[in-house]
């Protein structure tokens, strides 16, 4: 048991009150009471405030354009976060063998101090159809064997792919996040590695332990807090990538990266705020249960 | 005999298992050398274009301007963009274009600068006493305030834009920079991260300094903020990261174009002016490239820190 504070209580208010009251007034005013009044919102009809039950849930989940948001939010989430957290922790544990990794950590997370805004130029100028990755790849197909060119669908002289108006742009937004995101996951990785005491892998490597056998048996057991922590951030700096999806290609992208944040900045434009309220309020549901999942499941 | 050879069978193989080991920490370190500069590049990239003249700048970017003139059959004519690392003639005139001859470029940069500025310092002022109070003190709803916050933290801006608009339209702050500014003030990220560094001090340290007779403000001010500084200095490090780079909030709460900050502004500088979009993108990198450099220990801690463990 910890004691109170200052073991004696001090008269009137106690200290802790006059700590909190500003952040708590604040989150109060600006967060919490706001959002009771989204959830009752989230209930009734936007012209004369009647409640309706749960119709504007309804017309929100039966909504083509929410379907198609949610549906490209959780896709891009499934297939960032395991390219993310595999490669992080690949080259985590690699460069956690290199005497002075300091200067790779570096540069790895720096794209993390690059505001979105100003890569946009040289996205356009990467993914153009006359673009860098297009170059790359003519002259990649120009030295394969012919029989090769032609299984990879390369036959057809120079490849000119709009990546940004196909559905390939999707790909392009998973390369922008990972690109932004890999450093700080590196360096989470890294500091649950480093966490991991020397005697263990010590031992395991007198008991005649290779390299490969220490990584699955004694390392990645270790890192399980890790896993969930990295899990929980690169989840919720997924939401940002909208930045990126925004500033490439507007209000109105290529209909596989139509993002939640694009729903919700139109919506906000029409002023629609009933549905806004009912799909803010879906949201905060399944975050909130995620949240409370992932911390029941959490080692510890 | 048969023992001392299988002995130096083994000694052997334990130098070959060395020397293999050797090659493949040196491959991989040139790997990852390749893929973390790949990662630098676009960055090297914008250096290089900012101080490219215009003339050669265009005849560079033209596959990239000409674009939308191309049909799909042309396109296949035409040749991809090429790049000159090094430019034949270096020059600072984009520099001086925006510094001196573009009145909105100084508007919009303040703004920016405004807006960082009174994001973080907000953020100290509100976070920190509440972050030592949830760390320090112990009262009977810390446990509940403290999930709250997580949770809160962890909410992403779809979930709060229609709260924060009712409000700031309510006290008629739309399309104010208030707008902005009161919102990111009263996150609890930076709680969270300030309250792991005060949570690691010794309770004992605390202790002593109440029994020297240190009143709850003294053992804040002069206990505190010095050894907590650290994680202090982590908030403000993301924070800048985070409010130099903001996107959502502005566009959705600043209709008036003049209040924009850089994030917003860039963009529209559009690639027919790409030594300008060039140049305004390195200045707008400096300020967080040289904040990340100045606290690059103290933004891994934060990264570290930001790891929810309640």
């Amino acid at each position: 048991m910890r004691k109170k504070a200052g073991g004696k209580k001090p008269a009137g208010v106690p200290a802790w009150v006059w700590f909190m009251a500003p952040s708590i007034l604040g989150t109060a005013c600006f967060i919490l009471l706001p959002f009771g009044d989204v959830i009752r919102r989230s209930f009734c009809s936007v012209l004369g405030g009647q409640f309706t039950g749960l119709s504007n849930f309804r017309t929100v989940t039966g909504n083509q354009a929410f379907r198609l948001a949610v549906k490209n939010t959780v896709c891009f989430t499934a297939v960032c976060l395991p390219i993310l957290i595999g490669s992080g922790l690949l080259i985590a544990v690699k460069l956690s063998r290199l005497k002075h990794p300091r200067l790779m950590k570096t540069l790895f997370l720096f794209p993390m101090a690059v505001p979105a805004a100003t890569v946009v130029l040289i996205w356009h100028m990467t993914f153009g159809r006359l673009g860098f990755l297009n170059g790359l790849l003519d002259s990649l197909a120009g030295r394969l064997p012919g029989a090769v060119q032609a299984a990879l669908g390369f036959s057809g002289g120079p490849v000119r792919i709009a990546y940004m108006d196909t559905e390939l742009s999707f790909w392009v937004l998973v390369f922008s996040y990972v690109w932004k995101n890999l450093g700080y996951t590196i360096v989470l990785w890294m500091a649950g590695i480093m966490g991991i005491p020397a005697a263990i892998t010590e031992a395991a490597r007198i008991d005649g332990a290779g390299e490969r056998q220490i990584f699955w048996h004694v390392v990645l057991p270790n890192l399980k807090g890790s896993l969930y922590t990295i899990t929980v951030l690169s989840l919720l700096n997924s939401f940002k990538v909208f930045r990126e999806a925004y500033l490439v290609s507007g209000a109105y992208p290529q209909e596989n990266i139509y993002l939640m944040q694009h729903l919700f900045n139109n919506w906000f434009v029409n002023m629609e705020l009933d549905k806004m309220a009912a799909a803010a309020v879906l949201l905060a549901a399944v975050l909130l249960v995620l949240i409370m999942a992932v911390q029941k499941v959490r080692p510890e | 005999m048969a023992a001392v050879r299988r002995e130096r069978k083994a000694l052997m193989k334990k130098k070959v298992m060395k020397g293999k080991r050797k090659i493949s920490v040196v491959l991989s370190g040139f790997f990852l050398t390749v893929l973390a500069l790949l990662f630098c590049s676009p960055v090297l990239l914008l250096l290089s274009g900012s101080v490219t003249g215009p003339y050669e700048l265009r005849q560079m970017l033209r596959p990239v301007l000409e674009d939308e003139r191309y049909t799909a059959a042309e396109v296949r004519e035409r040749d991809t963009i090429l790049w000159e690392p090094v430019p034949r003639y270096p020059t600072g005139e984009h520099y001086q274009k925006l510094l001196f001859f573009t009145p909105q470029f100084f508007t919009v940069f303040w703004n920016s600068v405004k807006l960082t500025g009174l994001i973080i310092g907000g953020q100290m002022l509100i976070a920190v006493p509440a972050a030592w109070a949830l760390a320090v003190c112990r009262f009977r709803l810390r446990k509940i305030l403290f999930t709250l916050y997580v949770i809160l933290m962890l909410m992403p801006f779809q979930v709060t834009m229609l709260s924060q608009y009712l409000v700031l339209n309510g006290l008629s702050l739309m399309n104010t920079h208030w707008a902005v500014v009161f919102p990111a003030v009263f996150s609890t990220f930076p709680v969270f991260l300030i309250y792991r560094g005060f949570a690691s001090l010794p309770e004992e340290l605390l202790e002593a300094a109440r029994v020297d007779g240190a009143g709850e403000l003294g053992v804040f001010w002069h206990i505190g903020l010095p050894l907590g500084m650290p994680g202090i200095l982590s908030a403000v490090v993301l924070g800048f990261l985070e409010s130099w780079n903001l996107i959502e909030q502005p566009l959705a709460f600043l209709e008036n174009r003049q209040l924009w900050p850089l994030s917003l502004y860039l963009p529209e500088i559009g690639p027919d002016q790409a030594g300008a979009a060039f140049a305004a993108s390195v200045i707008t990198l400096i300020p967080s490239g040289l904040v990340f450099w100045l606290g690059q220990d103290y933004l891994e801690q934060g990264i570290i820190s930001s790891a929810i463990k309640g």
